[in-house]
């Protein structure tokens, strides 16, 4: 019986910058159901933070309730968990990060998660502009349930029983643009070598970045005639660009035929390369990717890649200028002052 | 690439590195896994089957195997050692029970074929036990008054005490032989003339080399050639050596003298060898048993002179060298210019080589001979140049091992049988293989799929001064049944094959990402050198084997480099589809009886 995985990896396994091994950013062995698109998640998760040589104790997971809200637990096990109540993801996210700012924030959550019981959640956590990642795992369904139609269960998309859904899905990558998100990416869990690398440009991003993930639900909604399957995604997805990423310590030196590829340079220095983009996309206009996506849609396609990048936005810390400090590292008199400052906050409101 | 056959059972063979590396292709996974199930009976008849001499083996095997195991390449930088796999087939000897309703019958009234069997080794035992179940009948003959051929006069007891081998002898043999011991067989024709139906030569690579250098001549009281000696020793003719003790050369004859004459009365015993200690020719476990009883290994000496005082030999002069590799990497040894060396002595034990002899087959009798005085032999067929002459074993190709000549001599039982019933030997029997799936549930395998950490567990042995005080004290005591299911779980079952149908497959990744070694990609197909450097972690051994599945509908294909696959499982654990499936594969050589029934 295996539900454990066997400690050997392969034997030229390198080791990252600060000497971890990708096995040191692995979670438990997934108890979801063979298959299934969020495992796919988890591993490109665990490959770019790997690649990144972040710290595993520096990041926070946090994710709500789901198929999709339980990774977690299969990834990054030597770092910060918070499975936290349905939709109520983006709460405990704002709440944690603003007492300790010096993690790096990593929200999981679903369609279901999203979508419907957490769309409140979701706008207000969008537009405060929280520096975290977060990432939908898409699989137009509630899976933990059982697979009921979710919102953004595809018009027209026919479920395993075969009836088709009736009403018009709220598309997240839209709803986030037009809430001022910084950062927003649609890709699929079957592509990592374009899912990798936006996880990556997402983790170096200062301020909110959002990946809708098409996660295909193996046991409920991989029926013909779903529209989240793995076969009808594989067939309709449509890049914006080949996208690469140049994380700030290491130095470019491909070069490129000029013309052929954008840069877009992070606030840390790290470098987006988007490669053969489409004819006239620019991911640096609001508009332009809310255009594109419609159009993508409108020829049945779905539209993959960075959608949108503000290069150097102001998070919720600036906007709301916050202490620089996390607060678990602030001593007792700055966090407690005293009557006197109390009193004299009070006398400022009078 | 080319997809992959994997209807041709050579591909799965390939797979399970011990078995295709073991010159008789002894299931091992298989007898390991019946160890850990406490089946003794049912894992000794495995080897039984293929190697006929699983307690003898069991103890003295060279083990190719082990160097192919599997296991042996997880580790880091070769931090993880191979599976024990010839100490636990001693476990499956040591604890089996009475096998013997279990060997096969001997029919009552023969097939009317006469076979003369000369030299009693493992190689015409071995003939012996594929022939007897056939009806036919046998004459051993040998020149020693015992059968067992170099594993009783050379292998020494203390590493395979006589009990074993006599039990081993005789579930062969079983009283249906015709035994002539006792006497040389000093012609050939004479033989060929008593009428036999077919005559195999087993008679191995008796004679020792000698090393002739000043003052050899003075004193050959006190220069013995070793494997001379080790048989003298071994039918007790010689009881006693010097205090002092020089062994010269580095392979296993060596150690075996350097072992028996502590055991003797040498109390200083030394190893002297030309070469640098990485050549040396004797297997290291072979080596770390003759330095863990206080024999050192001087590398580096070549012999030059054997002192000779007053008509006794006194010691011995050596002169110091070191290797140098010419741009070829051909290598000569060096003089460094230093002082000889001079090391005292009683005795010396010459341990440099063996050569075969014939000089009692007659040179036209259709029996040709080619270099160095070797027999023409078909080493498939292991036919000499007269049609009813087999030869295998030691006789066949020089100085090897048991299990090589166990090998061997399977093949020529069939061309015995073959020739016998009036078939063509060159038409080789195929292989019999099985291929079946070994899931039990949605986590369970009827394997043990899961990979034990274990480091290789050291078989214990007596305390060496017990050991040094009778040459006849097995040193090792094997592992007990505990020790044996601890390192038997260690091995990985490579037999169990991951089977791959690419109809089934729907490109979710499951099984690329659960993979804890990566050795899964699905990638554009190209030819062989790019592929291998393509995958996730580039296949750089290109002595294992890459499996390329059929097109996927992405039009990419399924790659799986078979190096360092664990056998886990957990690919097909994570198949939504069940396009991965996990199936035993069983692969057996065709043996004589079996082949003519074909
Ligand atoms: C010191 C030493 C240690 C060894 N240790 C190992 C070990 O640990 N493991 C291992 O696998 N191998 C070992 N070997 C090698 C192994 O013993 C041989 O490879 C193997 O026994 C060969 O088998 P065979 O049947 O071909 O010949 P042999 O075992 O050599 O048998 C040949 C028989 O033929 C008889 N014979 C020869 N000529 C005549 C004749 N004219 N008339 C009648 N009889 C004759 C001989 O008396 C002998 O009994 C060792 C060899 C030596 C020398
Ligand atoms: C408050 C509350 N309401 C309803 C549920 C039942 N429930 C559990 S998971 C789930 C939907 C999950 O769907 P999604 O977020 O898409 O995750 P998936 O399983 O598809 O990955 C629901 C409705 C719950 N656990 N808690
Ligand atoms: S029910 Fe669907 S979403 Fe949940 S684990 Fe299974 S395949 Fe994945
Ligand atoms: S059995 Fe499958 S999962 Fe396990 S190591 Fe081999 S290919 Fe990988
Ligand atoms: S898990 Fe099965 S279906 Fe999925 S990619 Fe692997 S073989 Fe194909
Ligand atoms: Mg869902």
């Amino acid at each position: 019986m295996t539900y454990l995985r066997p400690n050997f990896r392969h034997p030229d396994a390198p080791t990252n910058r600060i000497g971890f091994t990708e096995k040191d950013y692995e979670g438990a062995l997934s108890t979801l159901c063979a298959g299934c698109g969020h495992d796919s998640i988890s591993s490109a998760i665990v490959s770019a933070c790997f690649e990144l040589s972040i710290e595993p104790h520096r990041v926070a997971k946090l994710s709500g309730i789901g198929c999709s809200s339980k990774t977690p637990t299969y990834f990054l096990s030597n770092s910060h968990g918070f499975n936290s109540v349905h939709g109520r993801m983006p709460s405990v996210t704002t709440g944690a990060n603003l007492a300790n700012r010096d993690l790096i924030y990593l929200g999981v959550s679903g369609d279901g998660d999203s979508a419907s019981i957490g769309l409140g959640q979701f706008g207000h956590v969008v537009r405060r502009n929280l520096n975290m990642l977060y990432v939908l795992e898409n699989n137009g369904c509630y899976g933990l349930t059982k697979g009921q139609t979710s919102a953004t269960t595809d018009l027209d998309s026919v479920n395993k029983a075969g009836v088709n859904n009736p009403f018009e899905p709220i598309d997240l990558t839209k709803l986030a643009l037009q809430l001022g998100a910084t950062f927003v990416a649609r890709s699929f869990s079957g592509d990592k070598e374009q899912l990798v690398p936006l996880i990556k440009a997402a983790i170096s991003h200062r301020g909110f970045a959002f990946i809708d993930v098409i996660s295909p639900c193996v046991t409920f909604n991989n029926n013909p005639g779903s529209k989240k399957s793995y076969d009808f995604v594989r067939e309709h997805c449509e890049a914006t660009a080949t996208i690469d990423f140049v994380p700030m310590q290491e130095e470019i030196t491909t070069a490129y035929e000029p013309g052929s590829t954008k840069e877009v340079t992070l606030h840390d220095g790290s470098v987006i390369r988007l490669q053969k983009p489409m004819t006239d996309y620019r991911p640096d206009n609001r508009h332009a990717a809310l255009e594109a996506l419609h159009r993508a849609e409108q020829r049945g396609e779905i539209l993959t890649g960075l959608l949108y990048i503000d290069e150097d936005p102001s998070d919720l810390h600036d906007t709301l200028n916050t202490v620089s400090t996390a607060l678990n590292a602030l001593d007792e008199e700055a966090l407690c002052p005293g009557n006197k400052v109390l009193q004299s906050i009070n006398r400022s409101f009078r | 690439m080319e997809v992959t056959n994997t209807a041709d059972p050579e591909y799965f063979h390939r797979v399970v590195d011990c078995q295709y590396a073991c010159p008789a292709h002894t299931p091992v996974p298989e007898y390991i896994r019946l160890i850990a199930q406490g089946r003794y009976d049912d894992a000794y008849m495995i080897n039984w089957e293929s190697n006929v001499f699983p307690g003898v083996l069991g103890r003295t095997c060279d083990r190719p195997c082990e160097p192919a195991c599997r296991r042996g390449r997880l580790g880091k930088d070769g931090s993880e050692e191979p599976v024990a796999i010839c100490r636990l087939k001693r476990v499956a000897a040591d604890n089996k029970d009475n096998i013997l309703s279990r060997l096969p019958a001997i029919p009552s009234n023969n097939n009317g074929k006469r076979i003369a069997l000369i030299g009693a080794g493992p190689a015409s035992l071995t003939v012996a036990r594929d022939l007897l179940p056939l009806g036919y009948e046998l004459v051993l003959f040998d020149e020693q008054k015992v059968a067992g051929g170099m594993m009783r006069s050379q292998i020494p007891s203390f590493r395979l005490p006589e009990k074993v081998l006599n039990e081993e002898i005789d579930f062969i043999l079983r009283d249906q032989v015709e035994l002539r011991l006792g006497k040389r067989v000093d012609s050939m024709k004479a033989v060929l003339d008593e009428g036999f139906d077919a005559v195999f030569i087993g008679t191995g690579a008796p004679k020792g080399k000698e090393l002739n250098l000043p003052g050899s001549e003075e004193c050959t009281a006190n220069i013995h050639v070793g494997v001379s000696w080790l048989s003298s020793v071994a039918f007790e003719h010689t009881t006693r050596i010097g205090r002092r003790v020089i062994v010269l050369g580095g392979g296993n004859t060596a150690m075996d003298c350097c072992r028996t004459a502590r055991r003797l009365g040498g109390e200083d015993v030394k190893v002297v060898v030309r070469s640098p200690r990485e050549t040396m020719k004797a297997s290291p476990w072979e080596i770390e048993d003759a330095e863990h009883e206080g024999i050192p290994i001087l590398n580096n000496h070549v012999p030059k002179e054997f002192i000779v005082e007053n008509g006794r030999l006194v010691g011995m002069r050596f002169e110091k060298v070191e290797a140098q590799y010419d741009e070829n990497g051909k290598r000569s040894l060096v003089p460094t210019g230093e002082d000889p060396v001079v090391i005292p002595c009683d005795d010396v034990l010459v341990a440099v080589g063996q050569e075969n002899s014939f000089p009692w087959i007659e040179r036209d009798i259709g029996i040709e001979f080619g270099d160095w005085d070797m027999l023409k032999v078909d080493t498939r067929t292991f036919a000499t140049t007269n049609k009813k002459v087999f030869v295998a074993g030691d006789a066949a190709i020089g100085p090897e091992n048991i299990i090589t000549a166990v090998a061997q001599a399977h093949q020529a039982a069939i061309s015995i049988d073959k020739y016998c019933m009036g078939q063509a030997i060159d038409d080789r029997p195929a292989p019999g293989h099985t291929l079946i799936s070994q899931k039990m549930g949605v986590h369970e395998w009827s394997y043990s799929s899961s990979v034990a950490d274990d480091p290789r567990h050291v078989v214990p042995l007596i305390a060496t001064d017990k050991a040094l005080a009778d040459r006849k004290v097995e040193v090792e005591l094997g592992f007990d049944r505990q020790l044996g299911l601890e390192e038997a779980e260690r091995c990985l079952n490579c037999d169990v094959q991951t089977v791959f149908e690419a109809k089934r497959c729907i490109e979710c990744d499951a099984c690329v990402d659960i993979c804890p070694t990566d050795c899964l990609t699905m990638i554009g197909n190209s030819e062989e050198g790019q592929l291998r450097e393509n995958l996730t972690f580039p296949a750089r051994n290109v002595e294992q084997p890459l499996f390329i599945s059929d097109d996927l509908a992405t039009g990419r294909v399924m790659v799986k480099d078979e190096n360092v696959c664990l056998h886990c499982g957990l690919c097909a654990e994570r198949c939504p589809t069940g396009a991965w499936d996990m199936q035993k594969f069983l692969y057996r050589v065709t043996q004589a009886g079996k082949a003519c029934q074909l």
